[in-house]
């Protein structure tokens, strides 16, 4: 049977063919449109709906960002020159509204013969930050300290920085990345002193007020080593009063008195000169410093034990989430001269720094009550079959893995605060945003241009804010102990 | 023999206060007791103390004096003679008006992005993806000016809608006018008007409003009510009566015989002069503010439903198919029930944070509670300590409550652990 059919077939076939392309539709960009864009009717429509949406964004924006003018004294010297390169009635971007105005954006109305000591005081920023953000990466270290070395030194010269102080920063600089190659975890002594410092290159004045800060808590350690032999009680609690005594009684008298015998002054400038990017950045850097420490102090009192500790806990956080932040900077601008005794006055940028980090602080700490209940209860547990106690068993177990379950909201709860922080014009200060571009264009040159600032300021913020969340998903990746 | 008897514990020394942890807890808090208290005593003792020289008292009766300004957009009857209350009042009315408007938007928003960026459309997933970085990585403030400057810097007067040949043309089948001081929308009329409810005050409530609150109520207990007697028949039988009628039936049939009864239609504005009347016009201040306020909102609700989508396991719809049901069960019985878990603990604060954000009215001049009670009135009369304190109640009240509301909420959808 089967040999008949054998033998009835003309042609055996006795060579491979040459394997063909697979068919156009099946591969290459045809495939990925019609897996990506066209896989339905319902796809379709909506490629072609998105598509609308992308022509109408181009073809509205496009012109007015290809006519950019970058060079001209005014918005009608800007619209003259974009009527005469592209003709009547084309539209253009003035982005020279934001090179004119260059400085007032970054520095506010800070002195101009004073700008380097910000930006000294932002270059000094990143060797504090570096050994707290890059500590397990030596090559990223190298970049960002090489980087603020020679932007901060090249801008600080640009701006007319005296020698002593262009080589204080060389110094302090080098020094840095020096050390960073050593051992990194040196450099966290300059974090901590970095605070004092920030403050003093910012607002000027004394070098012996921060000093005479600092020599707070040296008090307080030297009373703890010397009590500490008699009764470890009585040296704890010397360790938190003494410095408290001396902050409050003796600290402004021995400044003034030690300014008096040598003089480190360096010229002062008042709060209401800050503005622009600097003021957001300083209420920023401030407001994230603290809020952190006081956000975990915060959750921990809720889940504690005790009743009346974990009440007023409770009280704080719910009353602060409970109330906007415009009304705490009322707070902040208005009420709280009422409840200072008589005759007090504070800055205002401290003021408002407070406020803004008790606000924040409230949402850390429910960002971190939410890390800390999330962790298993064994390791609760096996902290306390250990022996430790509450605060080595925290410290040593509880916080690490709560705080990093937590990176995602801690650093959200951060980004927010620093769009906050466009907040303070409403209590006269000049942030970026409204009260900068306000002031722009109350001048006869700028009146009526809007879009241009608010898209640069917006630019800013997107990269600050941006580069925030992809930190804390570097953060993420590397602190990852699992499925490794 | 062992001594099994339990020891005398021993007599109380003062040491013990801090170094038994029986005792310990108990000093800790009454040493944070004296010191909070001493704290409160300090702050009320200066406040006491300031206000004495400043020759202020702590009263708050200028709220019962004319307040002497207007407001713009007031939902309820208001002049300039009214008093400072009913100021504060109109104030927190149209905080919640922004407030509900926004949330409401928002969740939309919110969901239709979250969704589409988990689109395999690759153009929808790219633009979404854009839209909520955009969003919220640039403060709030930003986009409500920037939204407050299109309506008045782009958006054509009223006059442009003049004549037979206007530059400006009204949208929605000519029932909405964008204009640079107002957005001009239809009101609703009825040409069988049954009256108002007199709630005192001066506030009224129309009947028809009533009738239908009630009429939908109803429908809505009906509409359980039939879900029900289904699944009862179900449980019996085996087979589910098909309801969807009776429910679609009783949730919109009386509310049809409503509008028809008291004719019920959309009055469209029109340009009579100088200015859109008929319709209702509402001020720029309020559309922008509650514009960004729902594209702000919504790029960080976008996230919360991505995230709580994909939180449930690919395992639950495909072992829901697996059993049997059809994609809509799918969504309704397995993914949606545990999806919500994770999605309505951060929904609550987005809402929150919606209604806090609302008081960034005064950036473009809508008359909220910060713009009436902790703005003029503040001004007009001087007592920042009362307006402020007032004003925080309030808003901490209103927090409390839709915290509350929504965790009543939060606790019937939540897994039920035993």
């Amino acid at each position: 049977m089967s040999d008949t059919h054998a033998q009835t077939v003309p042609f055996v076939r006795d060579t491979m063919l040459p394997p063909a392309t697979p068919p156009a539709a099946q591969s290459g960009a045809v495939l990925w449109l019609r897996t990506n864009l066209f896989s339905g009717p319902v796809n379709t429509v909506l490629t072609l709906l998105g598509l609308a949406i992308v022509w109408f964004l181009v073809s509205h924006f496009w012109d007015w960002f290809a006519h950019s003018v970058w060079n001209a004294g005014s918005l009608s010297e800007c619209r003259q020159i974009i009527a005469e390169t592209w003709g009547e009635g084309a539209r253009g971007a003035c982005w020279a509204v934001i090179r004119e105005r260059w400085n007032q954006y970054v520095y506010g109305f800070y002195p101009v013969e004073l700008y380097w000591r910000p930006t000294m005081a932002f270059g000094l920023l990143f060797v504090a930050l570096v050994p707290v953000l890059f500590s397990e990466s030596i090559r990223i270290r190298r970049i960002v300290l090489g980087l603020t070395i020679v932007l901060t030194l090249w801008l600080m010269a640009a701006l007319g920085a005296p020698a002593a102080w262009l080589a204080f920063a060389a110094v302090v600089l080098i020094g840095a990345l020096a050390i960073s190659e050593r051992n990194v975890a040196w450099l966290l002594v300059f974090s901590i002193l970095y605070p004092l410092m920030g403050v003093w290159f910012l607002w000027g004045g004394s070098a012996w007020g921060p000093v005479m800060v600092l020599v707070g808590p040296i008090l307080g350690w030297l009373a703890w080593r010397l009590l500490g032999r008699l009764s470890g009680l009585v040296a704890t609690v010397a360790a938190l009063i003494v410095p408290l005594v001396w902050w409050i009684g003796f600290a402004g008298g021995a400044a003034r008195d030690a300014e008096n015998l040598v003089s480190l002054a360096i010229p002062a400038v008042a709060s209401d000169r800050f503005g622009g990017f600097l003021l957001s950045i300083t209420i920023g850097i401030a407001g994230i410093a603290m809020s952190l420490p006081l956000g975990i102090v915060l959750a921990l009192a809720r889940r504690s034990d005790m009743f009346l500790v974990k009440s007023l806990a409770v009280i704080f956080i719910e009353f602060i989430r409970g109330v906007p932040l415009i009304a705490l900077l009322f707070v902040a601008s208005l009420l709280l001269n009422y409840f200072l005794p008589p005759g007090t006055t504070f800055d205002i940028i401290l003021r408002v720094i407070i406020m803004v980090t008790l606000f924040s602080a409230a949402y850390m700490a429910e960002v971190i009550r939410g890390g800390l209940a999330a962790l298993p209860k064994g390791q609760y547990e096996a902290a306390d079959s250990l022996g430790l106690d509450y605060w080595k068993a925290q410290r040593l177990i509880v916080l690490p893995q709560a705080l990093k379950i937590s990176i995602p909201g801690i650093v959200s709860t951060f980004i927010g605060m620093f769009k906050d922080t466009t907040l303070v014009t409403f209590v006269g200060l000049y942030d970026p945003l409204k009260s900068m571009s306000d002031a722009v264009r109350a001048s006869t040159s700028w009146k009526g241009i809007y879009w241009e600032p608010y898209i640069f300021v917006g630019f800013i913020f997107f990269l600050i804010c941006f580069g925030m969340s992809r930190y804390s998903m570097y953060l993420e990746r590397r602190l990852a102990r699992d499925h490794r | 023999m062992t001594d099994l008897s339990v020891p005398a514990s021993p007599p109380f020394r003062p040491s013990m206060l801090i170094y038994d942890r029986r005792y310990r807890s108990l000093t800790f808090q009454v040493i944070v007791f004296i010191l909070v208290m001493a704290l409160a005593w300090w702050l009320i003792n200066n406040t006491i103390q300031n206000l004495a020289a400043l020759g202020k008292d702590f009263d708050f009766g200028f709220l019962w004096s004319r307040a002497g300004y207007d407001i713009p957009q007031t939902p309820i009857p208001y002049s300039s003679d009214d008093t400072h209350l009913r100021a504060a009042l109109v104030g927190l009315l149209n905080t919640l008006i922004v407030s509900i408007l926004g949330c409401i938007a928002a969740t939309f928003v919110g969901v239709v992005a979250g969704v589409a960026r988990l689109s395999n459309n690759w153009l929808i997933a790219r633009l979404m993806t854009v839209y909520v970085e955009a969003f919220r990585n640039v403060p709030l403030l930003l986009w409500i000016l920037i939204v407050f400057a299109i309506f008045t810097e782009i958006m054509p007067a009223p006059n442009a809608f003049r004549g037979d040949n206007p530059s400006a043309s009204m949208i929605l089948f000519d029932n909405v006018a964008l204009t640079n001081r107002y957005t001009a929308i239809p009101t609703l009329g009825m040409t069988n008007d049954p009256g108002s409810l007199d709630l005192g005050a001066r506030i009224t409530i129309s009947w028809a409003t009533l009738a239908f609150v009630v009429v939908l109520a109803a429908g809505w207990i009906a509409r359980r009510m039939i879900a029900t007697w289904a699944q009862q028949v179900q449980d019996r039988t085996g087979s589910r009566p098909t309801t969807w009628w009776a429910s679609l039936a009783v949730m919109t049939v009386p509310s049809l015989l409503l509008i028809w009864y008291f004719g019920l239609h959309l009055i469209a504005p029109e340009l009579r002069g100088f200015n859109f009347t008929g319709g209702l016009n509402v001020q720029n201040g309020l559309v922008a503010l509650w514009l960004a306020l729902t594209l702000y909102t919504g790029a960080f609700i976008a996230e919360i439903v991505r995230a709580g989508i994909l939180a449930i396991s690919r395992g639950q719809s495909e072992a829901a198919f697996a059993l049997g049901l059809r994609p809509g069960r799918t969504m309704n019985l397995v993914i949606l029930p545990q999806a919500l878990r994770v999605i309505i603990p951060p929904l609550i604060s987005q809402y929150l944070n919606l209604t806090k954000n609302s008081s960034l009215a005064i950036a473009v001049g809508y008359m909220d509670l910060k713009g009436t009670l902790g703005g003029t009135t503040l001004n007009q009369t001087g007592r920042e300590l009362e307006s402020i304190v007032l004003m925080m109640g309030v808003y901490l009240v209103l927090s409390l409550t839709i915290s509350a509301g929504m965790n009543v909420f939060n606790a019937r959808v939540k897994l039920k652990e035993r």
